[in-house]
């Protein structure tokens, strides 16, 4: 029972495909309270898909996803946005909306949810902007700024409403090395500053190791390994080391699927020899 | 600052949206504002309207002085009778006017021309046209030619 | 044979779903009044929509009109009654190409660039996002484009027949030298208020607010690819078009047939 409360999300049995694709079969996940959970997998695996189950924008087909107690599968529309309002995600694209300055880009939730008078979104807006570095560059247009500076932007507007979770999605990628090493350090720093509960999805397998308090590696639609760093590097399955040490071989395999190599090239001869010898 | 810009200019645009309604009420329908105001009532029964219509003119000497407001059947005297709105500020039709059916051009449309006459008092409003002279109804006309009636 | 039935089958089903789909969209963005937060959104979008087509509708305008004159003049002239020019103008005008040609250009210059804008803000994740901050994108984002579209195609589709009859007045009086006063008298004896303009303002109030729900609903209906996003784009000036034709002809029948 005291397990449950520790834990801001908990996923029990839950399962979700998408076509004749199954995604999730039947994984239970866990991610504690105030802590930097990290969930990795290779490419493909249904990462985006899981943070978006967590957000209730997707349904799963069974199961139950508890986010702070409630359960989202069951809210209805408008708790669920009430719900939405303390959880904050970062997409990979930043998702900027590309009329509206940085500003009035960090501004617009502040400016939904709440009352505030002017003077008052404007501080709590310079100082998110501080917080991600970007107080100097207010008045860009999304369309001039770096990909690695949209990406801040994104997470100063959503941290704007001091959210109690916020949520990763491939944080890491197409990054300079600069300025993965400021995100690293940014949502480390905001995790303890503002005791959040972080989610962080990626195949950064450096980066991710460096912050991470729990990680939690999926792979065709189970969960291969959940635990500490430490844990896993030492007590993980062959797959988990593989995943964990970036080999290229491994029980995931290097190659696609094929039949015997010698075989395949005779038989291109033969396919050569015969097709040649017809005409 | 852009921000005001778009706003005048969507109330501009609001503004000709509006300004567009009424020049196609005032100009192109010729609708009047006020029509009540400025017009008294006259009647006059017709044997024959054939082809005048509700809001049709009402003339004098080719100019409009006012419209059709409503036609209908007498029972007693079984004969059309026609209303019109008259403007007020043509207040000299004599008694002895004459109201006829007229019609613009040889198949155009069907309008009440008034022939003023000498009689010192003029109409009031409410009044009826003493005499009256229906629509030229070239069927019939054309009818009595050919059994030679005519 | 079984398959082909199959096929046709599985069609028809999708199409009726995505019927009920558009259905349950523009009732859910419709619902919730967003007040009066939403009032500098709705202002921006008839900007967009309204303010930004006014060019297309003039010069389109003026040119239909003018067209109408010269040929209404050559066609009435031979039964003398070119004084007429005016009535058939307006008429014509007011009735159906007013409303009609508005909507169409409507469709094309307005309602492609909304599906655009909304499907690329659902690539971009844009919406996604919105949803994410419990920001409901059907009330921040479509339900102000809804309504500007909405009030644009009726002030736009009277501009164009004011434009038009002047255009035609242009060609008729000032050209041909037909007699600007039988010009005005023909057509105000002619068009009546109630019957003929205001007609024609239900018929683009219709027409708006079946072209702004098609774009808006092909673009947050969109597979957001590029090719997604273009084939949505050239979906909504399909179905508008198609839509606005077919509408007129029941509308017309409805406002003008006597049965």
């Amino acid at each position: 029972m005291n397990q449950a409360s520790d834990n801001y999300v908990e996923i029990r049995g839950m399962s979700f495909s998408r076509g004749d694709r199954l995604i999730f079969d039947n994984v239970d996940i866990d991610v504690p309270k105030g802590k930097i959970t990290t969930i990795m997998g290779p490419s493909g695996t249904g990462k985006t898909t899981l943070l978006k189950l967590i957000g209730g924008q997707l349904r799963p087909e069974q199961g139950r996803i508890k986010v702070n107690g409630q359960e989202v599968t069951r809210l209805k529309r408008k708790e669920l946005y009430l719900l939405r309002e303390r959880m904050g995600m970062l997409f990979q694209s930043g998702a900027l909306f590309s009329d509206l300055t940085v500003f009035e880009n960090v501004a617009f939730p502040l400016r939904v949810h709440t009352q505030l008078p002017e003077e008052m979104i404007r501080d709590l807006v310079l100082m998110k902007l501080q917080a991600v570095g970007l107080r100097g560059a207010r008045d860009l247009m999304p369309s001039e700024l770096s990909g690695g500076m949209a990406r801040r932007a994104a997470l100063a507007r959503t941290i704007a409403l001091d959210p109690e979770m916020v949520m990763y999605d491939e944080p890491f990628t197409g990054q300079d090395p600069i300025a993965m090493g400021v995100i690293v350090q940014l949502i480390r720093l905001l995790n303890d500053a503002l005791g959040l509960t972080s989610i962080v999805v990626s195949h950064d397998i450096q980066e991710s190791l460096s912050i991470t308090d729990h990680l939690c590696i999926i792979a065709d639609g189970k969960v291969m390994g959940q635990g500490t760093p430490e844990q896993l590097k030492q007590e993980g399955s062959a797959f988990v080391k593989q995943f964990l040490n970036g080999l290229p071989d491994g029980p995931v395999p290097f190659h696609y699927p094929a039949r015997d190599y010698g075989a395949d090239l005779l038989q291109g001869d033969q396919d050569a020899g015969f097709s040649a010898a017809n005409r | 600052m852009r921000l005001r810009t778009m706003e005048i200019s969507v109330g501009l645009f609001i503004m000709a949206g509006i300004a567009a309604l009424f020049l196609l009420a005032l100009e192109v329908s010729g609708l009047s504002l006020r029509p009540t105001e400025k017009t008294y009532k006259l009647y006059a029964e017709f044997n024959d309207v054939g082809g005048l219509r509700v809001r049709g003119k009402v003339s004098l000497a080719g100019v409009t002085i006012g419209r059709v407001s409503n036609i209908y059947l007498d029972g007693r005297s079984i004969k059309a009778v026609v209303e019109m709105d008259i403007d007020a500020n043509v207040d000299y039709l004599s008694k002895d006017s004459i109201a006829v059916v007229s019609t613009a051009g040889l198949l155009g449309e069907k309008y009440i021309n008034v022939s003023i006459g000498g009689d010192e008092d003029a109409l009031e409003p409410g009044d009826f046209f003493d005499s009256t002279q229906s629509a030229l109804n070239l069927e019939k006309l054309i009818s009595d030619f050919a059994t030679s009636k005519l | 044979m079984l398959d082909f039935l199959q096929r046709t089958g599985k069609k028809g089903l999708l199409s009726v779903a995505s019927l009920g789909r558009a259905g349950l969209f523009l009732v859910r963005s419709l619902t919730g009044v967003p007040g009066w937060k939403g009032v500098p959104l709705f202002i921006k979008q008839l900007h967009s929509i309204g303010v930004l087509s006014l060019v297309i509708i003039i010069v389109s305008g003026l040119f239909i009109g003018m067209v109408l004159g010269l040929q209404g003049y050559n066609i009435l002239v031979d039964y003398g009654s070119e004084q007429a020019i005016g009535q058939m103008i307006a008429l014509t005008l007011v009735r159906e190409l007013g409303p009609v040609v508005t909507a169409l250009l409507f469709a094309g210059r307005a309602g492609s660039a909304l599906t655009a804008e909304i499907g690329l803000m659902k690539a971009t994740e844009q919406l996604s996002s919105l949803e994410m901050m419990g920001v409901d994108p059907l009330k921040q984002i479509v339900a102000p484009r809804l309504a500007a579209g909405f009030v644009a195609m009726p002030l736009l589709a009277m501009i164009f027949s004011v434009v038009g009859v002047w255009g035609g007045m242009m060609v008729g009086v000032d050209w041909l030298g037909v007699y600007e006063g039988s010009f005005w008298g023909n057509m105000q004896s002619a068009v009546d208020f109630q019957e003929d303009v205001l007609n024609g303002v239900v018929k683009s109030v219709v027409f708006g607010v079946v072209c702004t729900w098609i774009a808006v609903f092909q673009g947050y209906d969109s597979v957001p690819t590029s090719e997604g996003i273009s084939a949505a784009t050239t979906k909504t000036v399909v179905y508008s078009s198609l839509a606005v034709l077919g509408l007129d002809f029941i509308l017309t029948a409805v406002m003008f047939g006597d049965f």
